[in-house]
């Protein structure tokens, strides 16, 4: 039973993974007893089956991910938000209120307007029915402070790095709070705008430069240099 | 204004066409991948004289809304010819073959589209010919292909697509606008190889059904050989890019 | 009264059940014809005119000529236009408007078949060289849709342009002057189209509407009275695969001399 990738390989879609029993895992397909990818990417398998990484991808909502969405309609009882996904989200002013809506009082503009960025969560999603957003947990809402900077959302696990090590580093280094959204808009507040532009300058190198090893290293030292110090090399953790 | 005509030939004693092609031989092409800032997804193709550009948006809601379905994606195609594509100016309107070649294209592309993937949404494919010399329907296809991958659209495999067709009697590959015009007959074609699956088929002119066949492998081999430049293109562009991604 | 054409998912397994023991829901078998019903002549006021029926299928072709003039790059031709229009009446999903991309590729396949067969001696609709032709109008009116318009409308263009008279005339000082008494359209070819369904890769030919709403592709192919291949098209969102479109030709000759002899007798 072959499989015709080496680990790491970079594929495109309609090649031929392997052949065989194996399970047909993320960005690949099966048909007449063979595994193929269904968009570039880098090949892999684990003992679950063959997947793809894929390096081009468009984020599609997870129940449970943290995403920053965009006010796009204000409508009869629920707002319409944009969170760079091929659906358009929905938040129920219910979910807002935390009670239930009254058209005669609640003004839902003032609440949240055309153009707001509002920090929320995905609690509902299926094939039937576009994402639903949730923001009765602690910190979200709209987002009045800070600067948002998006980026491609398959490089999002590369800026929250092995374990969380590269965000923790940016978190540490630039002093700013870092919120990533898994739709890959990522919202930086630090206490001076200079604070916030560095940490921007550092998520842009790390979209860049993704695919590079000795990243977290370079990354730091790059933000170190720009703050004016010597730069030295942390020990890594 | 009538320009007297010799009986100059398409075909010389040698068996070279007048771009100097062996009958068998594909036009130079250069494709590109990832041109364009604003869509998903786009590519570009030079293709002998042929210069096309495709681009992609979506998935993404579809607009009117009523058009939605809702077990799968809409894929919309629109191929259109710049007025500024042909030796007599073209009116910038859809004319009925940039409709037909709109649907055909379209049909070759679906096949290729997990689009069960994407319910209520749709995927826009829009194909600007922007200089045309004959094969523009396979060009188009084969770049459209390219620029859904560069979407990062979900595909079963890359679509590529060339014409065969008789010139002088003889069977021969890739037709430019002057073969297809004065030859006997031309056989558009677009394959998907890992399905072995013919997603565009069309035929004009005259051939004996043993001609038909010898027409379809000619246009197979010279599909397969723009299978191999797609995948070229992409490896090139993301090879730059291969990332390590973190583990979870 | 049905307003949908969303195929009932029960509809479709019994289709494809069917068809892989052999069988059609109505009872014919993979490369049977329903019945094919050809009125020539039906619009007096046209040059030529046909009404055909294909099982429920009906479309009607009216040929009409005119003078005009012939194209720059070929002046000793006549012309050939061909139009489809697929009307509101013949089904709830026609809806009134220019033409669409279906009726569009309905025309143009047609079209292919007539124009690249020579079916019509244009030669001989020319009038005065560079100046002066007869312009042939093929006019395909869908009236009932019920499946496989492509070889309906074919089989309809053929009987009409077989029914179709041109006028007689003379050349009198450079204008033309049409004199009493009409001669039969000088025509050269017979081209018949046979269209298949894929439906659980099998070919089924002439598909009704349920057939084509549950298919995977669609693949037509018309053959001159000498059996050469003068046009194709696929359609539909699915594919076919070589082996496929040459088995599909094959069979496609066959049918096709059997068809002809229906439309031009003997």
């Amino acid at each position: 039973m072959p499989i015709f990738c080496e680990k790491r390989q970079l594929v495109m879609p309609g090649d031929l993974l392997a052949e065989g029993d194996y399970s047909a895992g993320d960005n690949t397909y099966r048909e007449n007893n063979k595994i193929y990818a269904t968009r570039v990417g880098l090949a892999d398998y684990d003992k679950r089956g063959l997947y793809v990484v894929a390096l081009k991808a468009f984020y599609i909502p997870n129940v449970g991910d943290l995403v920053i969405g965009k006010v796009v309609e204000v409508g009869f009882g629920n707002w319409t938000l944009d969170i760079r996904a091929p659906y358009l989200a929905t938040l129920r002013a219910s979910d807002a209120l935390d009670r239930p809506f009254k058209p005669q009082q609640d003004d839902l503009p003032s609440i949240f307007d055309v153009g707001d960025l509002v920090l929320a969560k995905i609690v509902a999603y299926d094939r039937t029915q576009d994402p639903l957003l949730t923001v009765r947990e602690e910190g979200l809402g709209k987002i009045t402070k800070g600067q948002i900077i998006e980026i491609a959302p398959t490089k999002i696990p590369r800026v929250i790095g092995r374990k969380g090590s590269m965000i923790s580093m940016l978190k540490k280094e630039t002093v700013c709070q870092i919120t990533v959204g898994q739709n890959g808009s990522i919202l930086v507040k630090g206490n001076t705008s200079e604070d916030e532009r560095l940490a921007i300058m550092a998520i842009r190198k790390i979209e860049q430069e993704a695919h590079t090893s000795g990243l977290t290293d370079r990354v730091t030292e790059m933000i170190r240099k720009e703050k004016g110090g010597v730069g030295n090399v942390p020990e890594s953790k | 204004m009538e320009t007297s005509q010799k009986a100059s030939s398409l075909i010389n004693e040698n068996g070279l066409r007048m771009d100097g092609r062996r009958l068998d031989e594909l036009r130079p092409v250069k494709i590109e991948v990832g041109v364009l800032g604003n869509a998903d997804g786009s590519a570009y193709i030079e293709q002998g004289k042929n210069k096309i550009l495709a681009a992609v948006y979506g998935p993404r809601e579809v607009h009117p809304r009523h058009l939605a379905l809702p077990d799968r994606a809409l894929l919309r195609c629109r191929y259109h010819m710049a007025p500024f594509s042909v030796e007599e100016r073209k009116p910038p309107a859809p004319s009925r073959r940039e409709m037909e070649l709109s649907k055909v294209i379209r049909e070759a592309l679906e096949p290729s589209v997990f689009v069960e993937y994407y319910p209520r949404t749709s995927i826009d494919i829009f194909m600007e010919v922007l200089q045309a010399d004959g094969g523009t329907r396979c060009a188009s296809i084969t770049v459209a292909s390219l620029a859904l991958a560069d979407a990062g659209i979900p595909l079963r495999d890359l679509v590529a697509a060339c014409a065969s067709g008789k010139v002088e009697g003889h069977l021969v590959l890739d037709l430019d606008d002057a073969e297809d015009k004065k030859g006997e007959a031309d056989v558009p074609l677009a394959f998907m190889p890992n399905l072995n699956a013919i997603t565009l088929l069309q035929m004009d002119g005259m051939l004996s059904v043993e001609e038909f066949e010898q027409a379809v492998n000619l246009a197979l081999k010279g599909c397969k050989q723009m299978y191999e430049l797609q995948k070229e293109t992409l490896r090139v562009k993301y090879v730059a890019v291969k990332e390590e991604v973190a583990e979870e | 009264m049905t307003y949908s054409i969303v195929a009932a998912s029960l509809k479709q397994k019994q289709i494809a059940q069917s068809v892989s023991r052999g069988k059609r829901l109505d009872e014919r078998g993979l490369t049977d014809y329903r019945e094919i019903r050809i009125e020539p002549g039906i619009v007096e006021r046209a040059e030529g005119s046909a009404r055909v029926r294909l099982g429920k299928t009906e479309v009607m072709v009216g040929v009409k000529i005119d003078k005009g003039e012939p194209f720059p790059d070929v002046p000793n031709e006549g012309v050939l236009t061909v139009n489809a229009e697929l009307v509101p009446l013949a089904s709830p999903t026609f809806e009134p408007g220019p033409p669409d991309e279906n009726s569009i590729e309905l025309a143009r396949v047609v079209d292919r078949g007539i124009r690249e067969s020579k079916t019509i001696d244009l030669e001989k609709l020319c009038i005065v060289p560079g100046k002066r032709a007869f312009v042939v109008f093929v006019d395909i009116y869908v009236l009932n849709h019920d499946g496989n318009l492509i070889d309906a409308s074919a089989i309809a263009a053929l009987a009409a342009l077989l029914s179709t008279k041109v006028f007689n005339y003379e050349v009198e000082n450079g204008e033309v002057k049409i004199k009493p008494g009409y001669t039969q359209l000088p025509m050269r070819n017979y081209p018949i189209a046979v269209t298949f369904a894929k439906i659980q890769d099998k070919l089924i030919m002439d598909p009704s509407l349920e057939e084509e709403q549950v298919m995977d592709a669609r693949l037509t192919v018309t053959l001159e009275k000498d059996g050469r291949v003068c046009a194709m098209q696929k359609g539909g969102y699915g594919y076919f695969t070589v082996s496929q479109v040459l088995e599909a030709v094959k069979m496609a000759q066959e049918k096709a001399e059997e068809l002809r002899k229906i439309v031009v007798g003997g």
